[in-house]
């Protein structure tokens, strides 16, 4: 059995050798280049663009521009369509915008020759605008009267739900109650993948054929045929290996205006290649939130009413829209369980910033910074233990949500509280560190975190899969969840084989998937891949396994049910007694002359769960009080995320997960201009993205309890990882210094005005 | 792909200089850490390209006859780092070198580039004028000698007249002789970062190790470009080494300086940064030379 061994990634030697090859290695070099002339103002109408100078550029071979377009509007996030047209995502998106609606939109294309004559050409493109007020704060943005992005969109309110548990106002009247009240700030933060977004176009066979780097072809496909008004079948998408993704590409990015640009130079070659200046403004980010959360509890700890206000700040365009904050809002219902009432409004609002998407943990790391600091002041307050009061409301076991029917089987935070604990040696030093006084200080600090896996009962959640047996036993295996270098097809491969019964090496994982060859799926999201694609892959495994053991049967005269297939061989279940390889069984099958048989399954698989995934992190700091810097000295991240199918895998998910959140924490922030609304940092050195010399070393562990819902035991770990660093850096600075900061990124210019304004400079 | 219309690659000064001459808009580029990047961004579209990045002759760190050091200007930061003359002599230069960028830009940024395009958050510009460097510079009509003071002129701006080129960097022996010196760089991360605040702190102690006979302090990104705080060094020099001497250059580099502010970094911020590594620079200067605390 190979499921639990940290087997080599199937792709690491065409990986680290350079032979993977990735969407630039492939296109030919024939292709026309695409350019985007982005716009330079954050609101108004483009009034003209006088393509007279662009043109007379040799090499430049045609311009399109907004008022070129069709007016076919098209949504663009990655979720699976909805039949429902209540559910479908919000069609928002033309292929070019004569109303722009942030610093950065895209108005117009240069198609040439070449990338320098390209780009001489936007930059020749003179464009006239009408200038509007514009807004970027959510909250500015809901008054009346504030600049509106969208008409169908009152306030540039994109969506408002709340729920309430019990009666807030009622609760919030026990006598004796103590209120702990707070704002909290996140951030604007961009994936920042190590391979930008990337995707060439052609037409072949009367087809537009797309090559992406997405994490979602099936769905690219899907969005493709709907902005370019193509029968969807009409749209062929194709997935090489990709630089990561991280949720950027899970939206259509560039693909539908990519192949907009094929149709329009008669079908030829045309590459549209994307530099991280534009893939920080251009492409998605994630959804800065302001949280305003008040928690009454009891003198004793227990929290008997709580209620938050979330404004989530959805940037110029709807992509994914109201699903980040609302997740955000079932987690704190779910994380901390009130014993009267719990009361929640969360708005997201359309603002002239770029538009917000999908990324890493989709709203948890925003409302966990907020939830867990203010749990950690209201211990502060109550004058309790901020690990006891966490243990005394969380989530207990046995709790049962209704609307997902998800149920916490078992007691995994406190599992993974303990494991982190001991090694920080928490509650030592949290005492003996709030202590301190002098310049520079050291703190520890936690967070805890909840989790679902996949989308299900929200969106659709199904799996198909196609195996394949060739002469010599191995088995080629197709999946639409695609491999975007979290080690997604290594995890398949071992399923796979335990599955069928052949060697780890025997399963060739098909990574490139191509919409006109691999089975439907909706692709990489939700960490929701090895638990859904774990079904698919128990089903189809299994009927392949079986058509190989009645194909024994016919060779050996045992029925079937007395047979297994076991690393390789047919054996005779009752005695072990091995009696045929299976490249023997195979090879004898294909070249039959009395009975030939290709072994193959496919099939789908519906899948009606959804799992909890819990954990914690724990950091230990220390503070330069004069130099307003924080060093991270420890860092562990305790995650239950059920068995690991490849624990070594699993610990490399947790290192850049924990490693995002250091920068979620500590130096990451897209800024804009707020006279101009001018993006001001959009690039790798004023963007502080953290470096190998900011990580202190990174510590994964795992408590393994068996997922009962899956058949590999498996649930999320994609995600979860970037939950907890934030909250718990903030918590070890309040440990060091006494200082709460209900703002993330705490970057020394942070620390310097809170340090200021509690007498610590 | 970089839009540009001519690249000249210089084969020796001479010809580097008559090149410059005969090309007079064109763009010199050594290591190309500045100029490729503002080729990227369509700064410099279509320009024309004088490249010196060949002149190995550019790249020694020697010893003048009456003691000076003489560094190429195409020394490159990790070999300004690596340099056994520098180890020797002014270990500040290479310390303050390995703090620029991350391996890549070090291995190609060059110290006489790095002053060229006037910036005043280059890594070793504040070392260079904290140690008073005398700059020459080549053009056909020969060679002139400058101080490194006169040399900037503002942001972006320094004495080059066209056709002119940096050839040498010189640290006069009086300048780096029993001198100790100490760099920090307070940026928003550890490596890949440009300064928020670069101090370059250098001191002479008395033959007892007990007085301050002369102290320089140098800063990037505290004015528009490198520069010293000489009200400080006039007030520390002749103190007696200790904790006073600490507390006094903290406050005393607050009248020299006059930080801006930026969405990078507001005034009083940086001021902050500015006094506490004076404070801790000047500290661990008279340590290397080796005063007691």
């Amino acid at each position: 059995m190979v499921v639990g061994k940290s087997v080599k990634r199937v792709d690491a030697f065409d990986k680290v050798t350079g032979r993977a090859r990735y969407t630039d290695d492939l296109v030919d070099k024939s292709a026309l280049i695409v350019k985007i002339c982005h716009s330079t103002i954050a609101h108004g109408m483009v009034k003209s663009i006088d393509k007279s100078e662009a043109e007379k550029i040799a090499g430049v071979v045609k311009i399109l521009t907004c008022f070129d377009v069709p007016d076919r509007p098209f949504p663009t996030a990655g979720h699976p369509w909805s039949t429902d047209p209540h559910h479908q995502d919000v069609a928002d998106r033309l292929l070019l915008n004569r109303h722009v609606r942030y610093y950065g939109d895209d108005i117009a294309v240069v198609i040439a020759e070449d990338e320098v004559t390209a780009e001489q050409g936007v930059r020749a493109l003179k464009v006239e605008y009408e200038e509007f007020s514009f807004v970027l704060d959510p909250q500015e943005a809901m008054k009346d009267g504030a600049p509106l992005l969208h008409e169908k969109f009152k306030n540039n309110i994109l969506a408002h739900t709340g729920y309430e548990v019990g009666n807030y106002e009622e609760a919030i009247l026990e006598p004796g109650l103590v209120k702990i009240e707070g704002w909290y700030d996140t951030p604007t933060v961009q994936h920042c993948h190590i391979e930008n977004h990337i995707c060439y176009a052609e037409e072949q066979s009367g087809k537009i054929v797309i090559v992406s780097s997405t994490q979602i072809p099936h769905i690219v496909r899907r969005i493709c045929g709907q902005a370019l008004g193509l029968p969807w079948g009409s749209v062929r998408l194709i997935k090489p290996y990709i630089g990561g993704g991280f949720g950027n590409k899970q939206d259509a990015l560039y693909e539908p205006l990519c192949g907009y640009c094929c149709q329009q130079v008669g079908g030829r070659l045309v590459k549209l290649d994307v530099s991280r200046e534009e893939t920080f403004v251009s492409n998605r980010v994630r959804h800065a939130i302001r949280y305003h959360i008040i928690t009454f509890a009891r003198p004793d700890g227990r929290f008997v009413a709580r209620r938050m206000e979330a404004f989530s700040n959805q940037g110029a365009y709807a992509s994914h829209g109201h699903g980040i904050v609302a997740k955000g809002a079932s987690a704190f219902k779910q994380i901390y369980v009130d014993d009267k009432a719990t009361k929640v409004d969360a708005y997201t609002i359309f603002t002239n910033t770029p538009a917000s998407g999908a990324m890493r943990a989709y709203g948890i790391p925003q409302v966990s910074f907020a939830i867990e600091s203010n749990v950690e002041d209201a211990a502060e307050i109550l004058g309790i233990d901020s690990l006891k009061l966490r243990q005394m409301n969380m989530m207990p076991v046995g709790y049962k949500d209704d609307f997902t029917k998800n149920i916490n089987y078992f007691d995994s935070l406190n599992q993974c509280i303990a494991k982190g604990k001991a090694y920080i040696d928490y509650e030592r030093k949290h005492a003996e560190y709030a202590k301190q006084t002098g310049p520079i200080r050291r703190g520890v600090g936690m967070a805890i975190f909840w989790y679902n896996t996949a989308v299900w009962p929200i969106s659709l959640e199904a799996s198909s899969c196609r195996m394949v047996m060739n002469q010599d036993g191995s088995v080629q295996f197709e999946i639409a969840e695609t491999e975007i270098g979290q080690g997604a097809d290594t995890a398949f491969a071992q399923m796979v084989a335990d599955t069928v019964g052949v060697p780890f090496e025997k399963v060739h994982v098909m990574s490139t998937q191509d919409t006109d060859i691999t089975p439907f799926g909706t692709g990489a999201y939700a960490s929701r891949q090895t638990y859904v694609a774990g079904f698919a892959i128990h089903q189809i495994g299994t009927q392949l396994k079986n058509k190989v053991l009645n194909y024994a049967s016919y060779l050996t005269g045992k029925p079937a049910d007395v047979l297994d297939l076991v690393d390789g061989i047919v054996i005779d279940k009752s005695t072990k007694e091995p009696l045929m390889p299976i490249d023997e069984l195979a090879t004898t099958a294909l070249y039959s002359l009395d009975q030939a048989e290709q072994f193959s399954a496919e099939g789908t698989t519906q899948i009606k769960s959804n799992a909890y995934s819990f954990g914690c992190g724990f950091v230990e700091v220390e503070v330069d009080i004069p130099m307003c810097k924080v060093t991270l000295l420890k860092m562990i991240n305790v995650h239950d995320c059920g068995r690991l199918i490849n624990p070594q895998l699993a610990e490399a998910q947790v290192h850049g997960g924990m490693s995002m959140a250091i920068g979620y924490g500590m130096g990451e922030q897209l800024l804009f201009d707020p006279k101009t609304g001018k993006p001001l940092n959009n690039n790798l050195l004023d963007y502080k993205l953290c470096t190998m010399m900011d990580h202190p070393d990174l510590k994964a562990e795992f408590v393994e309890n068996f997922e009962p819902t899956s058949p590999f035991g498996t649930k999320a770990l994609g995600e979860p990882p970037t939950c907890p660093g934030a909250p718990a850096i903030r918590n070890a600075i309040f440990n060091a210094t006494g200082v709460s900061i209900n703002q993330t990124p705490m970057t020394p210019h942070v620390l310097f005005a809170r340090f200021k304004e509690d007498g610590l400079l | 792909m970089y839009d540009f219309s001519a690249l000249y690659e210089a084969t020796s000064v001479q010809n580097a200089v008559e090149l410059m001459q005969a090309h007079p808009s064109a763009v010199l580029i050594a290591g190309g850490s500045d100029v490729l990047i503002k080729m990227r961004e369509g700064k410099l579209a279509g320009a024309e390209l004088i490249s010196i990045y060949k002149l190995d002759e550019l790249r020694e760190v020697t010893m003048d006859p009456d003691g000076a050091l003489r560094i190429g200007p195409m020394t490159s930061f990790s070999h300004a780092t690596n340099s056994p003359m520098l180890q020797k002599y002014m270990p500040v230069l290479g310390e303050s070198a390995d703090t620029a960028g991350g391996p890549q830009l070090r291995s190609i940024g060059t110290l006489g580039g790095t002053i060229c395009t006037g910036v005043t958050s280059a890594d070793t510009a504040s070392t260079q004028v904290a140690y008073d460097a005398v700059l020459e510079i080549t053009s056909v009509s020969g060679i002139r000698k400058l101080s490194i003071h006169d040399f900037y002129k503002g942001p972006g701006k320094v004495d080059l007249q066209p056709g002119e080129l940096l050839t040498a960097i010189l640290i006069p022996k009086e300048s780096y002789e029993n001198c100790f010196g100490y760099y920090i760089k307070y940026a928003m991360r550890n490596a890949m970062d440009i300064a928020t605040i670069g101090c370059s702190v250098n001191v002479v102690l008395s033959p007892d190790r007990k007085t301050i006979r002369r102290m320089r302090i140098a800063y990037g990104v505290a004015g528009p470009v490198p520069m010293r705080a000489r009200t400080a060094e006039a007030a520390l020099n002749g103190m007696p080494v200790g904790e006073a001497a600490i507390a006094a250059i903290g406050e005393e580099v607050l009248k020299d300086v006059n930080p801006r502010t930026s969405w990078r970094a507001s005034a009083e911020f940086r001021k902050q940064i500015i006094s506490e590594t004076a404070r801790r620079g000047l500290k661990a200067a008279i340590e290397r030379a080796g005063g007691v605390f």
